[in-house]
């Protein structure tokens, strides 16, 4: 049995330096990202069906800014805390509790019910971008490269420590541990 | 269109049996559905009072039919339940496993509490030997109007739920026994305090649900007098009235006067809510909307 | 013994079956199954390649059109009938009589299973729906103990399948307006109970708040998230009592009952869940496929502490112990 994502909090010496960088280049970077995804992965949007056009607010508690999913445009931005617009639905939870669920480590439900993940707004828009994640069998990290190329080979240098080091799952494992 | 009366799904005990139905048969109804409908163990209370209720129904001009448990698993129940076509009325069939004894060809009617959504389920009844079909309580009216149209070409009588506490679910667990910390065999009978169901409310005091032994209604009435004319034309046969413990000879006598439209639908409701201050109304699902809601508008909070 | 296990998704159905599920069970993306829910289910060319994963690797296909077609729209579950032949799914699970009539004339190579949704809880049911459709198999509703499932199976000529983990309906199946009357969208003509789009959480003076249809179903002090508002799992006010009048928040675990119900006849186990994700899928499949194997070798089963992922985190072994009644 895995630990509970909602144990693992990235570690205060990553995420204080996150909150003076400059915002943009995060937005753009998560931007690309959102497009080349989605683009490689269609079956999300038909499963997101008609909550495409819904603004779903991701809320990962241990960073420093919030992120804002508009899927019928593909966009993915980030927000200072405090900035961040509304969303038709709010997913809260660490980044570690995140991550879990979009790798299929953990199980939406289970974070649910143990209160690592919160949930407001929305339900129906919720469960449709949950379920339709859960399908698309992500990996973040062969995402992350695929849709950032010149970030991908230092990223995977960075990822290998940053993992030992926090216990996150930044990759899908390729022998699924259950 | 006239009217039927459902079977009394609630714990009444032979005194009060008796008068109701002594009552009922000088009342405008054309039928009664008799029987224990929700807790075989209720039933060596009570049964002594059938023969003379059908005689007096009888005797006041009623049909009468027995009715099948809602839910029958014990063994006790299937025996019971074989003995039921031999009495010499027709069976109202409430839960399908009723057929097993019921012989092909032999006449019987089916039950609000069985699953009737559609024309094919409907056709296959009818060759099976359904006469007379009262709907679930939540069908809509797009529903009722189909299904009112395959009846008359089957030439088959069509029943919808006309008033009273909604049937919404069976269980094998007893909610009068837990609420009492009680196992259903242990049950002592407790659900004969509440002669019309006990209440059960949201945290926030919304009057919501009723449990009766192991069924569970909603705690408001419903009432489908707005629909009776929709209903004459689509052919439906009868109205149901399910009995309540204060006030029914009332209740079906305005009934009746609605159907011969001597009253309105606003004056039956004004009627009722004269009558019984503390009943809610709801006439949603014919709707096609929230159960719960009456004459469009959400229950209130 | 036959493992028959959830998939709410394609992924979900790679995921059983790679976990060692015999059998997995899913359903079309619309109103014709009961799991009808945002962003699961599969399209018509989902199920033909997952009939293809899951036959390629020895499991068979399972798919439950099992709500009441409405009247008027019976085409729809029609066609989600002979769309399941087409993709060669091992079975259809159907509650509907009319529905099942339609399948034994116009598929009758087609094996039907009768679905918990029918509620079948005698053996006069089940043998009434064996001969007049030629049912071969029935899901048996929640509401039997371990002995008179085993008294069913002595008078009975068809299989059984039984529920042994995940969420619990405490009403007999198939025959709960409840949610209903509380939302207008109904368990058995549209799939789904307690709807999503029907939910409410907010907070109110410190308390969340989890409404369905502007009920109250939970109220739960803050720091505590207020649970999923399933209504026959809520908190409610009876006279004097306050608390949860149907069923506490729990699921059902039967898995410590498995040699007793092998022994009651029940030919295969049941895992709940096609809304749940593929983790929790792989999961649950993996710890009860140990359980089968050992029973198959002869061993004693392990014990299993799958607690965590049940609704509510508590379990139970509901109708089986004759005292949940």
């Amino acid at each position: 049995m895995q630990r509970d994502g909602k144990d693992l909090r990235i570690p205060v010496i990553l995420s204080v330096p996150m909150q003076i960088l400059p915002l943009w280049p995060v937005s753009a970077a998560l931007d690309l990202l959102a497009r080349s995804l989605l683009r490689a992965h269609p079956e999300i949007l038909r499963r997101i069906d008609k909550y495409q056009n819904h603004h779903f607010v991701l809320d990962i508690t241990d960073l420093p800014f919030i992120l804002q999913l508009d899927p019928a445009r593909a966009g993915l931005r980030a927000f200072r805390r405090g900035a961040a617009p509304a969303g038709d639905a709010r997913i809260a939870g660490t980044f570690a509790a995140f991550l879990a669920m979009l790798h299929g480590v953990e199980d939406g439900d289970t974070l649910y019910f143990s209160g690592a993940l919160q949930i407001e707004g929305d339900t129906s828009a919720v469960l449709a971008l949950r379920n339709a994640l859960d399908d698309a069998e992500l990996d973040l990290s062969a995402e992350i490269a695929s849709a950032l190329p010149a970030l991908s080979a230092p990223l995977r240098a960075a990822l290998a420590p940053l993992e030992r080091l926090t216990g996150l799952h930044l990759r899908r494992p390729a022998q699924e541990v259950y | 269109m006239d009217l039927t009366v459902a079977p009394n799904p609630f714990f009444w005990n032979a005194d009060t049996v008796r008068s109701f139905y002594s009552t009922l048969a000088c009342a405008p109804v054309a039928r009664v559905v008799l029987g224990e409908l929700v807790c075989s163990k209720r039933l060596p209370f009570w049964q002594g009072e059938i023969p003379q209720a059908i005689d007096n129904l009888q005797a006041g001009g009623k049909q009468v039919a027995l009715t099948s448990l809602a839910l029958i698993t014990l063994k006790r129940e299937r025996k019971q339940m074989a003995e039921l076509p031999g009495l010499g009325l027709p069976v109202e069939v409430n839960d399908l496993s009723a057929l097993h004894h019921i012989a092909p060809g032999v006449p019987f009617w089916v039950g609000p509490m069985v699953n009737v959504y559609n024309e094919s389920t409907l056709r296959w009844l009818v060759r099976r030997g359904a006469t007379r079909v009262c709907l679930p309580p939540e069908l809509p009216m797009r529903s009722v109007a189909i299904l009112a149209n395959i009846a008359q070409g089957e030439g088959v009588a069509l029943e919808v739920w006309g008033h009273g506490r909604l049937p919404l679910a069976i269980s094998g667990r007893c909610y009068h026994a837990r609420l009492h910390d009680r196992a259903k065999d242990s049950c002592q009978f407790v659900c004969d305090t509440d002669p019309d169901g006990r209440d059960v409310d949201t945290l926030d005091g919304q009057r919501f649900l009723v449990v009766n032994g192991v069924q569970t209604l909603s705690q408001a009435y419903a009432c489908m007098a707005d629909h009776v004319g929709q209903l004459r034309e689509m052919g439906v046969a009868a109205l149901r009235l399910q009995p309540q413990s204060v006030g029914f000879a009332a209740i079906c006598a305005d009934y009746a006067r609605l159907l011969a439209d001597e009253i309105c639908a606003d004056r039956l409701a004004d009627n009722l809510r004269a009558a019984h201050p503390q009943m809610q109304l709801c006439d949603g699902f014919g709707r096609g909307q929230a159960g719960a809601s009456w004459r469009g508008r959400a229950a209130p909070a | 013994m036959e493992l028959v296990c959830p998939a709410g998704t394609p992924a979900a159905l790679r995921a059983a079956v790679d976990a060692g599920a015999h059998c997995v069970y899913c359903g079309f993306a619309d109103d014709t199954n009961a799991r009808n829910f945002p962003g699961l289910n599969f399209s018509r060319a989902e199920l033909d390649s997952a009939v293809d994963y899951a036959h390629a690797r020895g499991a068979k296909v399972l798919v439950a059109i099992n709500t009441f077609p409405t009247a008027g729209n019976e085409g729809l579950w029609r066609s989600a009938v002979a769309d399941a032949e087409a993709a060669g799914a091992d079975a259809v699970i159907l509650a509907d009589p009319g529905l099942l009539a339609h399948a034994a004339e116009h598929h009758p190579d087609l094996r039907r299973h009768l679905s918990v949704q029918a509620a079948a809880a005698n053996p006069d049911a089940i043998n009434f729906y064996a001969s007049a459709f030629g049912v071969r198999r029935v899901v048996l509703p929640r509401v039997l103990s371990v002995d008179e499932i085993a008294a069913i199976n002595r008078e009975i000529d068809v299989e059984t399948e039984v529920f042994v983990f995940g969420g619990l309906c405490v009403m007999a199946e198939g025959r709960c307006s409840l949610s209903s009357y509380a939302t207008g969208r109904s368990p058995n003509m549209n799939g789904v109970c307690s709807p999503p789009e029907h939910v409410d959480y907010s907070q109110e003076g410190g308390d969340s708040v989890a409404r369905l249809g502007g009920f109250t179903i939970h109220r739960t002090h803050k720091g505590a998230a207020a649970p999923y508002p399933t209504l026959c799992k809520g908190c409610f006010t009876s006279e004097d009592k306050t608390g949860h009048v149907f069923e506490d928040a729990v699921s059902l675990d039967a898995s410590a009952l498995v040699p007793r119900l092998v022994n009651a006849g029940v030919t295969a186990l049941k895992i709940e869940g096609r809304q749940r994700s593929r983790a929790y899928v792989a999961q649950i499949v993996r710890a009860f496929r140990a359980v089968t194997d050992a029973l198959d070798a002869g061993r004693a089963p392990p014990a299993l502490a799958l607690a965590r992922l049940s609704e509510g985190q508590a379990a139970t072994t509901g109708a089986y112990a004759k005292t949940w009644r």
